[in-house]
């Protein structure tokens, strides 16, 4: 038996969908950031099998842009994350309602 | 790649690393199972015929994001927060059907795919990879730039309030 690339757009399936029910079950903003971590992950390998697949050296390519955008958003996330802990001194997302009408 | 022994292991390791880190209550296991969640797609990348971008993986998710996302963890002592468990009725009901959803495309998509040919080894030497990105993608590349660029100003922004906050 060999690996095709079904095998691959499972696995990636799995682990995004994963990182969506993180999104969308944990109430710990640093969890729900790991998550959309995880998806950027699982797009990522995804990228990286179709290039091997075809041939084609630009899937790496473009690996390389969503590792950038993934550091800025990371980032910039995580000093959110700060700043609303110094005035909600918590960072469930359940107490952040501020917007609340 | 369509070695069953390294893949069924690999693919094994990242989903129970992944599953982990939905189900642990405290953060910095979450934390801990995201990295070998990223050292497990390393690796992958390796089968892949992907070396370099491993080596991306570990240094930039590996070393730089999950570094940052100890650190914050430890800076704010959020530690130990409420599981899955906690969540409201209806939003597990909306996660699952959601998840449903994909799988079910999932398995729409694949019973229907006619998988292509495999083409020639892709050439994924670091001079290769520049080439494509600095011939191809140089405008996208300046994009990411203004992107950094207005991240480091966001997080000046950030960080300047939160000095005048605690005075």
């Amino acid at each position: 038996m060999t690996i095709t690339i079904e095998w691959y757009i499972a696995l990636t399936a799995f682990l995004f969908i994963i990182g969506a029910l993180g999104v969308l079950l944990r109430r710990n903003a640093i969890i729900i950031f790991m998550s959309v971590e995880l998806m950027l992950n699982a797009a990522n390998l995804l990228l990286v099998a179709f290039a091997h697949q075809l041939g084609d050296a630009h899937g790496q390519v473009l690996v390389f842009f969503v590792m950038t955008v993934a550091a800025a958003e990371v980032a910039v996330g995580l000093a959110l994350i700060v700043a609303i802990f110094q005035t909600k001194k918590s960072i469930d997302i359940g107490q952040i309602n501020l917007l609340k009408g | 790649m369509d070695n069953p022994f390294l893949f069924f292991p690999l693919a094994i390791v990242a989903l129970w690393s992944a599953i982990s880190m939905l189900l642990s209550r405290n953060a910095v296991h979450s934390a801990l199972y995201l990295l070998v969640n990223f050292a497990t797609i390393a690796v992958f990348y390796i089968i892949l015929n992907a070396p370099f971008l491993a080596m991306v993986q570990i240094t930039v998710y590996a070393g730089a994001i999950m570094v940052l996302f100890l650190f914050v963890i430890m800076l704010l002592g959020a530690e130990e927060s409420a599981g899955v468990l906690g969540t409201r009725r209806g939003q597990m009901i909306s996660a699952l059907v959601l998840g449903g959803v994909i799988i079910g495309s999932l398995i729409a998509a694949l019973t229907r795919l006619g998988s292509p040919a495999a083409a020639l080894l892709v050439d994924s030497s670091p001079r290769n990879l520049a080439v494509i990105l600095f011939e191809t993608y140089v405008f996208p590349f300046e994009v990411t730039g203004v992107l950094l660029l207005v991240a480091v100003v966001g997080l000046f922004v950030l960080s300047k309030r939160l000095v005048k906050n605690r005075g």
